[in-house]
C-alpha cells in the first residue's frame, strides 16, 4: 500500500506534554498540578445564557466571523481596556479557541521560508501550526535572568531578512512572565524598525498581578502590524467552549476569515451567546478568580522561598517555572521521580522547549487546600534528593 | 486605612475563619503584623462579629429543626421596629431576627429541637406578645445550600490530569 500520511505532519514531533500525560493517566490518586485551565467553573449566569440560547432554539449558524453582538462587545472591551479601536465588522473574527486564531493566523501570513520567531519556553502549538503553515520557525531561547521576558537585544539578534512574524505569547505560559509597558516599548521599536508583524497571544491577558496587562498592539504604529489574539478560555473559566478571537489589521482578517470560513464554518453559536453575557457582566467574576489566583501564587511562592527552591516571582497566568538544576536530574527525571515517589503530576519545563530544560512548570489552578498538599509532599521529596546528594 | 486588604481578608476569613494570620499575610501579600492590626480594627467596629462554623446538623445525631416565622407588628411610637426586635431576639433559640419589606414585617428564624418546642415557642412566647399582630410559621424541610456553601456536592476534579 502507498504511504498515506503527509511528510509534513510525520516530521512533526508529538507534544511533549503527551508523553507524560500517558505515565500518569497510568497512575490512580495522584494528585496533578499539570493542568492549563481554570479549576473554576464557568460562573453561572454565562452557563445560564449558554442554556437560555438552547431553549431558544438558536441552534443555527452564525455568521462566519461570529455573532454581530460578540463582536461589538469585544471591540468595547479593547476599547475600554488597552484604548485601542477596532472595527467590529472587519477587524474582528470570533475563532474556535485561541488555538484556531494562532493556526489561520500563520496560514493567512506566511508564504514559504519565511520565518517565524518563536520565543520559548512557551505554549507548545506555534512551532508546529508555524510548519504546518510552511514557515521556518526560529527559537528565542528566554532566559531565566531576565523573568523570562523577551529583550530587544535577543529578538534584534533572531532577526533575518527572512523574518515575518514574531509570536509575542505574554503573559506566558508555562513561565508566568509578563511583559510590562517598557519591555514592550523596546520590542516595538525594533519590529518597527525591521517591518516585521507580531502575533501577540493575550489569552491570560485578564490574569496578571502587577498592574494591568498593556497590549503590544496598543503602543504607537503597532496595531496595524499585530494580530492581537484572545479568548474566554482562561479569563472566564471557559475552556470546554472553545471560542477565542483575533482582532488585527482588515487585509488580514479578511484572508484569516476565508480560512475560517472554509475550515469551520463559525465558531459554536451557544458558545458564542454565552460569551456576550460573560463580555457583558462578567467582569466581578473574573476579578475574584484573578484574586484567588493572586493568592494561590502567593502561597506558593512563599512555599518556595521556605524549601529553598529557585523560582523568580511571576506575575502573569497561573503558573510557576522553578528551577530544579541544584539536583543534578533532567526536567523528566525529576517529574517522573517526583510522581513515581510522591504521586504528585507536574510538568516537565522542556516540554514547552528545549530552554525549559531544567524547569518546571507548576499550575495553581488548584485549591489551595490541594497546593498545600502537593507542597507538603514537593518539599518532603526535595529533602530527600539534597539528603541523597549529600550521602 | 487599607480598604483592599480589609476586603480581601473578609474574603477569605468568610469562608475560611480557621486561617491563621500568618497564612492571611502570606495569602495578602502584607506583613503578619498589618493583618493583626486590621483584623483587631475589624473587630473593635463590629464588622467581624464572629468566627463561627457551618455545621450540617442533619448529619449528626442531634436533632434540630428550623423554622422561618413571618412576623406582622405594630411599630411603636418613638423606636419603630428596634424595640420590638430587641424584646425578640433576646430569646436564645431565635438565631436570626431581619427587618423585612413587603407582606409582613421581621422575619424570625428559630431552631429548636422538635417541632414542639418551636410551635410552643410562637404559640407561648412571640405570639403573645402585645405588639405582634399575626404570625406564619414555615418549617425547613430540607437545607440545600447555605452561607454560600452547596451542602451534600461531589466535587471532583473532571480535568485531564495534564493539559498543555
Amino acid at each position: 500500500m502507498r504511504n498515506p500520511l503527509s511528510d509534513t505532519i510525520v516530521q512533526i514531533k508529538p507534544s511533549g506534554i503527551r508523553k507524560f500525560f500517558d505515565i500518569v493517566s497510568e497512575m490512580k490518586d495522584a494528585i496533578s498540578l499539570g493542568v492549563g485551565e481554570p479549576d473554576f467553573e464557568t460562573p453561572w449566569h454565562i452557563r445560564d445564557e449558554g442554556i437560555y440560547a438552547l431553549e431558544k432554539g438558536r441552534t443555527f449558524y452564525t455568521s462566519n466571523s461570529g455573532l454581530k453582538e460578540l463582536r461589538q462587545e469585544i471591540c468595547n472591551y479593547l476599547k475600554r481596556s488597552q484604548g485601542i479601536s477596532y472595527r467590529w465588522d472587519s477587524e474582528t473574527l470570533i475563532t474556535v479557541g485561541g488555538s484556531e486564531a494562532i493556526d489561520i493566523g500563520f496560514r493567512a501570513m506566511i508564504n514559504p521560508g519565511d520565518e517565524v520567531l518563536i520565543p520559548q519556553p512557551s505554549y507548545v502549538s506555534y512551532e508546529p501550526c508555524a510548519i504546518l503553515a510552511g514557515a521556518k520557525p526560529v527559537i528565542i531561547d528566554l532566559k531565566a535572568e531576565n523573568e523570562f521576558r523577551l529583550t530587544a537585544k535577543e529578538l534584534e539578534d533572531a532577526i533575518t531578512e527572512k523574518t515575518k512574524l514574531l509570536v509575542l505569547p505574554f503573559p506566558n505560559n508555562p513561565t508566568g512572565a509578563i511583559m510590562e509597558r517598557e519591555d514592550l516599548e523596546a520590542i516595538a521599536e525594533v519590529v518597527k524598525k525591521h517591518d516585521i508583524y507580531v502575533m501577540s497571544d493575550e489569552i491570560y491577558g485578564e490574569l496578571t498581578y502587577k498592574g494591568k496587562h498593556v497590549s503590544i498592539a496598543s503602543l504607537p504604529g503597532m496595531q496595524e502590524r499585530t494580530l492581537l489574539i484572545n479568548g474566554f478560555s482562561k479569563a472566564y473559566a471557559m475552556t470546554g467552549w472553545r471560542l477565542g478571537y483575533v482582532c488585527g489589521p482588515e487585509e488580514i482578517i479578511r484572508q484569516m476569515t476565508k480560512i475560517h470560513q472554509f475550515a469551520i464554518m463559525c465558531a459554536p453559536t451557544t458558545s458564542q451567546y454565552a460569551a456576550v453575557e460573560a463580555m457583558k457582566n462578567g467582569d466581578a467574576d473574573v476579578e475574584m478568580m484573578r484574586e484567588s489566583y493572586n493568592q494561590r501564587r502567593r502561597y506558593l511562592l512563599h512555599a518556595f522561598q521556605e524549601m529553598g527552591l529557585e523560582c523568580f516571582e511571576p506575575y502573569g497566568a497561573f503558573y510557576m517555572f522553578p528551577c530544579i538544576k541544584e539536583f543534578g536530574m533532567t526536567s523528566d527525571e525529576f517529574a517522573t521521580r517526583f510522581l513515581e515517589e510522591e504521586k504528585v503530576a507536574v510538568v516537565p519545563g522542556n516540554a514547552f522547549g528545549h530552554c525549559g530544560e531544567g524547569y518546571l512548570r507548576i499550575s495553581y489552578a488548584y485549591s489551595l487546600e490541594k497546593l498545600k498538599v502537593a507542597m507538603g509532599k514537593l518539599e518532603a521529596f526535595i529533602t530527600r534528593l539534597r539528603e541523597e546528594k549529600k550521602a | 486605612m487599607n480598604n483592599k486588604l480589609r476586603d480581601e481578608i473578609l474574603n477569605i476569613i468568610e469562608h475560611n475563619s480557621r486561617i491563621d494570620t500568618k497564612e492571611l499575610a502570606v495569602l495578602t501579600g502584607v506583613q503578619e503584623l498589618d493583618v493583626v492590626n486590621e483584623m483587631a480594627d475589624m473587630e473593635k467596629a463590629g464588622i467581624i462579629c464572629g468566627y463561627h462554623t457551618l455545621i450540617d446538623w442533619e448529619k449528626t445525631d442531634i436533632d434540630t429543626v428550623t423554622a422561618l416565622i413571618e412576623v406582622r407588628v405594630t411599630p411603636q411610637r418613638g423606636q419603630g421596629f428596634d424595640s420590638i426586635a430587641e424584646r425578640i431576639y433576646k430569646y436564645p433559640e431565635v438565631r436570626s431576627v431581619y427587618l423585612i419589606s413587603g407582606g409582613y414585617d421581621l422575619m424570625v428564624i428559630l431552631e429548636g429541637k422538635s417541632l414542639r418546642e418551636v410551635s410552643s415557642f410562637v404559640s407561648d412566647k412571640l405570639s403573645t406578645l402585645d405588639t405582634v399582630l399575626s404570625t406564619a410559621t414555615h418549617f425547613i424541610l430540607k437545607k440545600y445550600k447555605d452561607h454560600g456553601t452547596i451542602f451534600n456536592r461531589e466535587q471532583e476534579d473532571e480535568r485531564e490530569m495534564i493539559t498543555p
